[in-house]
């Protein structure tokens, strides 16, 4: 690192997590220097999700310290760094989640969806939440649809609502956990659009995603995670191009593998 | 003057105020079960065994006793041991301890329909789990039971025919004394049915409007 480098955004310091014997995250070590973008891959279950969740503690871990924000937790229940209830939602306010199923709210609108938590958590007046919703919605252009119902629209739609209503809390970290995997293939680009256009302006972003090209092309850096441990990282020219690992070349074939399929298939659909 | 219009000016104000004190009753007893059976509902899913123990031995009693007995043991039974209501007081109780149960069950059903992720995503940004409960959760539960708890409401209505039994001037033991006195069961428990039927109308299309309302928002 140089001298000059910032102070990482995120420090995390050996992340564990277990489901009754399971053990999902083995010690995970992890800076992120604000501005980054980090890509996560990894095969089904290796822990992706779990990790981002214990991230902003939805699900908190069980072991291992987080260093954010000037906060300094240690997940270990017995530490008396272990946050308090209130810490947790302050983190959480802090730390933009986007999950792969949406997760917006079908008893209120669009509008409603995005200045909810900015007036309940932040305590914002309604004309101060809808002057930042409104310019949120204008730049994913669906401020037309600010007064419809979020089952109204399409996947696409909806999840940059989802991207909207994290971002109306004007966080400095965004977690996005394979927000495009429940997309139909047409609507994929519109999201991956967004936020690259987000990665562009500085946000500092963890993604999970199985669009290798994305990652690539958007991120300084792949993490591959390997049952629960982070079995390879660095740019994504090396992670991607040039594995070492003989379990992520495995796990790179078979991704290809796949991609090489559903493209033949769509073929067969057009012809 | 006809009898039917003589009929209606003798016993109609008797009437009229006898279904007032139903109606009442009715709309305590559901404010009061809606809080016995959303308490016992959160409380099926409290992280504390001895509060989930709780809730499930309410719903169980509940649900395995007659309506009746309950309405006894709390104005008859309690007495013995120091506790005397007034019948209207116990009464309510009684009915809403007894609606609470159906209503918590209804309650529950309604929250284990709404997906985890609506409450994740609340959390996620920085909501307490009360608060998520409360803006996010239950509004969507709402509109989910409005037709099961709309039912459970008019057999709360026609419950209140139980009251009579413990001193409640309500339309049937309103009903009971005319006939002692005039010999005219048919007319009379006629006139109670048609009573009832008025009453639980008006709460159907009340359900009904609030029915419309919800949906036009979704
Ligand atoms: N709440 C839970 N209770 C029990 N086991 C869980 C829970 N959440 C996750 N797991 C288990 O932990 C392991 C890792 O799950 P996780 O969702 O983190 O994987 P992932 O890498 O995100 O996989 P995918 O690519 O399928 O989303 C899996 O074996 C899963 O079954
Ligand atoms: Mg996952």
């Amino acid at each position: 690192m140089t001298q000059d480098a910032p102070p990482p955004l995120l420090k995390l310091r050996d992340i564990r997590k277990s489901f009754g014997t399971l053990d999902v995250l083995k010690g995970i070590d992890l800076e992120v220097a604000p501005g980054e973008v980090v890509s996560i891959i990894g095969a089904s279950g290796s822990g992706k999700s779990t990790f981002l969740r214990s991230i902003n503690a939805i699900e908190p871990a069980d072991k291992g310290r987080m260093e954010f924000e000037g906060w300094d937790f240690d997940f270990d229940r017995d530490s008396r760094f272990f946050p308090t209830d209130r810490q947790l939602q302050a983190l959480r306010s802090r730390i933009g989640m986007v999950f792969q199923s949406y997760n917006l709210w079908p008893h209120k609108t669009v509008l409603q969806n995005v200045i909810h938590a900015p007036m309940g958590v932040l305590g914002q007046s309604r004309t101060e939440a809808t002057e930042v919703a409104d310019a949120l919605l204008d730049r994913i252009g669906l401020y037309d649809k600010r007064d419809a119902s979020p089952l109204r629209l399409s996947g696409g739609q909806q999840q940059r609502v989802a991207i909207a209503r994290a971002l109306a809390m004007k966080p400095r970290l965004m977690l996005f956990d394979e927000v495009t995997s429940a997309l139909d293939p047409e609507l994929v680009n519109e999201v991956l659009q967004l936020m690259a256009s987000l990665a562009d302006e500085g946000m500092t972003m963890l993604l999970v995603t199985h669009e290798m090209s994305f990652a690539r092309d958007v991120s300084s850096r792949v993490l591959f995670f390997d049952q629960g441990e982070i079995g390879e990282e660095g740019p994504p020219s090396k992670v991607l191009r040039a594995p070492e690992s003989p379990r992520l070349q495995q796990f790179l074939h078979s991704i290809l593998h796949d991609d090489l399929r559903t493209s033949t298939a769509k073929k067969g659909l057009i012809q | 003057m006809s009898e039917f219009t003589h009929d209606v000016l003798v016993y109609g104000p008797g009437f009229l105020s006898a279904a007032w004190t139903v109606l009442w009753l009715t709309l305590v007893t559901i404010g009061v079960s809606w809080i016995f059976g959303l308490a016992a509902a959160l409380g099926q899913r409290s992280d504390m065994r001895a509060v989930r123990s709780v809730a499930a031995f309410y719903v169980w009693f509940i649900r395995g006793t007659p309506a009746l007995i309950q309405i006894f043991i709390i104005y008859f039974g309690m007495p013995q041991v120091g506790v005397r209501l007034s019948p209207y007081t116990a009464g309510v109780l009684a009915l809403a301890i007894n609606s609470g149960a159906y209503v918590t069950e209804i309650i529950r059903s309604g929250l284990s329909a709404i997906p985890a992720g609506q409450t994740e995503s609340s959390l996620a940004l920085g909501f307490s789990p009360r608060e998520t409960m409360r803006t996010v959760i239950l509004p969507q539960v709402f509109r989910i039971i409005l037709p099961s708890i709309t039912n459970e409401a008019l057999s709360t209505l026609k419950n209140t025919s139980l009251l009579s039994t413990i001193t409640v001037v309500e339309l049937t033991l309103y009903a009971q004394t005319l006939i002692s006195a005039t010999f005219r069961p048919f007319d009379f428990y006629i006139a109670v049915a048609v009573i009832y039927l008025v009453l639980t109308t008006i709460l159907t299309q009340l359900a009904a409007f609030f029915e419309r309302r919800y949906a036009r928002l979704y």
